[in-house]
């Protein structure tokens, strides 16, 4: 008997498209009814949300819990520093040009030793290896600027077609890289969307599943896992290199372990076991810790009690209970 | 025509001897049942030559080639395929997908990223045909975590045929499930064996389905091989009938 092939269903496809152009045609309406602030601060939620489902290619789809994705995330921000100092580039296309391979370097270098072990010790493995990379940045202040940093300007955009000096340039700046940043983030959605939903993907989830049969498949796991991570640490890479311009100064403290510790919380704050909850969780994290910050001297009690809550009352995160909500709400099949 | 042996193959545990200088001889196209109680050695054997264990001694030569020293991925490469005891499935993927990722990594596509899983024709519908075959097609769309017993041990068993192996190790396909999918399950190993297809080695405790579809059984115990021979011949032999069943067969 042969199969209907088609049977491939592209209505959820289409749906799950049109609800993208949605959020995303609203995202970009939004700088219309908000406020200079808070563009900048959705700026930077977006660049988390880059970095969080960057990360979750490792976490949530192969398996592997990273304490070290701080490392791919400096290595972005610091290259940008370093592409203006010692090389007098301000053109962000080539940032990222010339920023993507050294982060897919540095991520494949940092890969190929730690996918050699999984679970506590891939974790210690990942930890270990960005605490290097934070020493370095930290004690080696001649060449990193030590605790004092390094100083971004506003690069220009779209090839020096858009440029920002003189009187409202701060404004300008603000708002054209939130459409910059909103038209990288989109562009990164669909790769990753596409990457988990490939062959390549499905393997990836296979060996978080069940690694003794993946291999008995043929799979070889320890490649696929190195190029997941490969991946994961070049998305975040890209984060870094997104957020530098924005923030105009990058330190130590973004090489560090808590803010390891940051992407791992937005994973799980939106949901690792859905696509769109790093993104959630990436923006929601974003403004959560920047309120905290505003609210308490004691913010990090503050995120640390959250966190806790999170685990306990929502461990598949802000996306995972929403879509248990819908799919109780929704009328069982044959049901009267 | 001798599709696998192995020459004086031995595994230890410690005191114990798993297999003990094994000479073991699969023919082309045969439905062999590997018998014996537990820990006689019948998973030890599977595992040595599947590569999941490494020997101690010996040999094993697959189409007369030495693969003594090769691993896994060579393995399942040269055609041996295997099933586990314990039902071994990505649970968090559906049922097609089980499947799909098995022909993706016979036809070394398992790594492209490029294109979506389930929109390579030819792949869906060889997924399809495989599970229509083990009488698994409206599922699917399921998560295989959301399966009944006795459809994980088919899903089991279609993703190791997916495989097309020219061997297929099946390790107590029909452990724990009912008499009906018992039948299923055996119905279409059998089905694709006498297809001509696959060469086919079933670990097996219940002698029923043991008697009703091999073509040759090998009887081990303690690391050794105690009997070999035809349904016929080993319902014959008293000393076997009495370590397999207590008693020997009245008819």
């Amino acid at each position: 008997m042969k199969a209907d092939v088609s049977l491939v269903s592209y209505r959820p496809k289409l749906l799950l498209g049109a609800a993208a152009v949605l959020v995303l045609a609203a995202l970009a309406l939004l700088p219309d009814y908000i406020g200079l602030y808070q563009i900048q601060l959705l700026t930077y939620g977006l660049i988390a949300a880059i970095a969080a489902l960057g990360f979750n290619i490792l976490l949530g789809y192969t398996g592997l819990l990273s304490f070290g994705h701080s490392a791919f995330f400096g290595i972005g921000a610091y290259t940008v520093a370093f592409l203006l100092r010692d090389a007098g580039i301000h053109s962000m296309e080539l940032y990222l040009l010339i920023g993507l391979p050294i982060a897919a370097i540095g991520s494949a270098l940092f890969g190929y030793v730690c996918v050699r072990h999984t679970r506590i010790f891939f974790g210690i493995l990942t930890l270990a290896l960005s605490q290097v990379l934070y020493s370095l940045a930290f004690k080696f202040f001649w060449v990193t600027g030590g605790t004092d940093g390094l100083r971004v300007a506003r690069p220009t955009l779209l090839a020096g077609m858009l440029t920002f000096s003189g009187a409202g340039s701060y404004q300008r700046f603000v708002h054209s890289y939130y459409y910059y940043v909103l038209v990288v983030f989109a562009i990164s959605v669909a790769i990753i969307w596409l990457v988990v939903h490939s062959p390549f993907g499905k393997a990836l989830q296979a060996i978080r599943d069940n690694e003794t049969r993946a291999r008995f498949l043929g799979l070889r796991i320890r490649r696929f896992r190195w190029l997941s991570f490969l991946i994961s640490g070049t998305f975040t890479g890209l984060a870094g290199i997104l957020w530098v311009p924005l923030n105009g100064l990058t330190t130590p403290e973004i090489l560090y372990w808590p803010f390891s510790g940051e992407i791992v919380f937005s994973a799980l704050l939106g949901g690792f076991r859905n696509f769109t909850g790093p993104i959630v969780g990436g923006i929601v994290f974003t403004y959560l810790k920047t309120y905290a910050i505003a609210t308490t001297e004691y913010w990090q009690l503050l995120l640390g009690v959250v966190l806790v809550l999170l685990v306990l009352i929502l461990p598949t995160g802000i996306v995972g209970a929403l879509s248990l909500l819908v799919s109780k709400s929704r009328p069982r099949e044959g049901a009267a | 025509m001798i599709l696998l042996q192995t020459i004086d193959l031995s595994k230890r545990f410690g005191d114990t001897r798993a297999c003990d200088g094994l000479n073991f001889v699969v023919n082309k196209g045969e439905f062999l049942s590997l018998v014996g109680s537990n820990g006689a050695g019948k998973t030890s054997l599977v595992n040595l030559i599947s590569a999941q264990l490494t020997p101690d001694s010996g040999r094993i030569l697959f189409e007369g080639k030495d693969i003594t020293a090769t691993g896994v991925h060579e393995r399942i490469k040269a055609g041996i395929a295997r099933s586990f005891q314990i039902v071994n499935l990505f649970d968090g993927l559906t049922v097609f997908d089980n499947v799909a990722l098995s022909i993706f990594s016979r036809e070394g596509k398992a790594v492209k990223m490029g294109s979506l899983a389930d929109h390579d024709q030819d792949v869906r519908r060889e997924a399809l045909d495989v599970l229509g075959q083990f009488g698994l097609g409206g599922k699917s769309n399921v998560l295989a975590g959301g399966l009944a017993q006795g459809e994980r041990k088919l899903l089991d068993v279609a993703v190791a045929c997916a495989l097309r192996p020219k061997l297929l190790f099946l390790d107590e396909p029909t452990s724990g499930v009912s008499t009906r999918d018992k039948t299923q399950i055996m119905d279409t190993v059998s089905s694709v064996v006498r297809a001509g297809t696959v060469t086919a080695v079933v670990i097996e405790h219940d002698m029923d389905v043991v008697f009703r579809y091999s073509d040759r059984i090998v009887m081990m115990h303690e690391g050794l091989f105690l009997a070999d021979g035809t349904p016929e011949e080993i319902r014959a032999n008293n000393e076997v009938t009495s370590i397999l069943l207590g008693a020997p067969l009245s008819a």
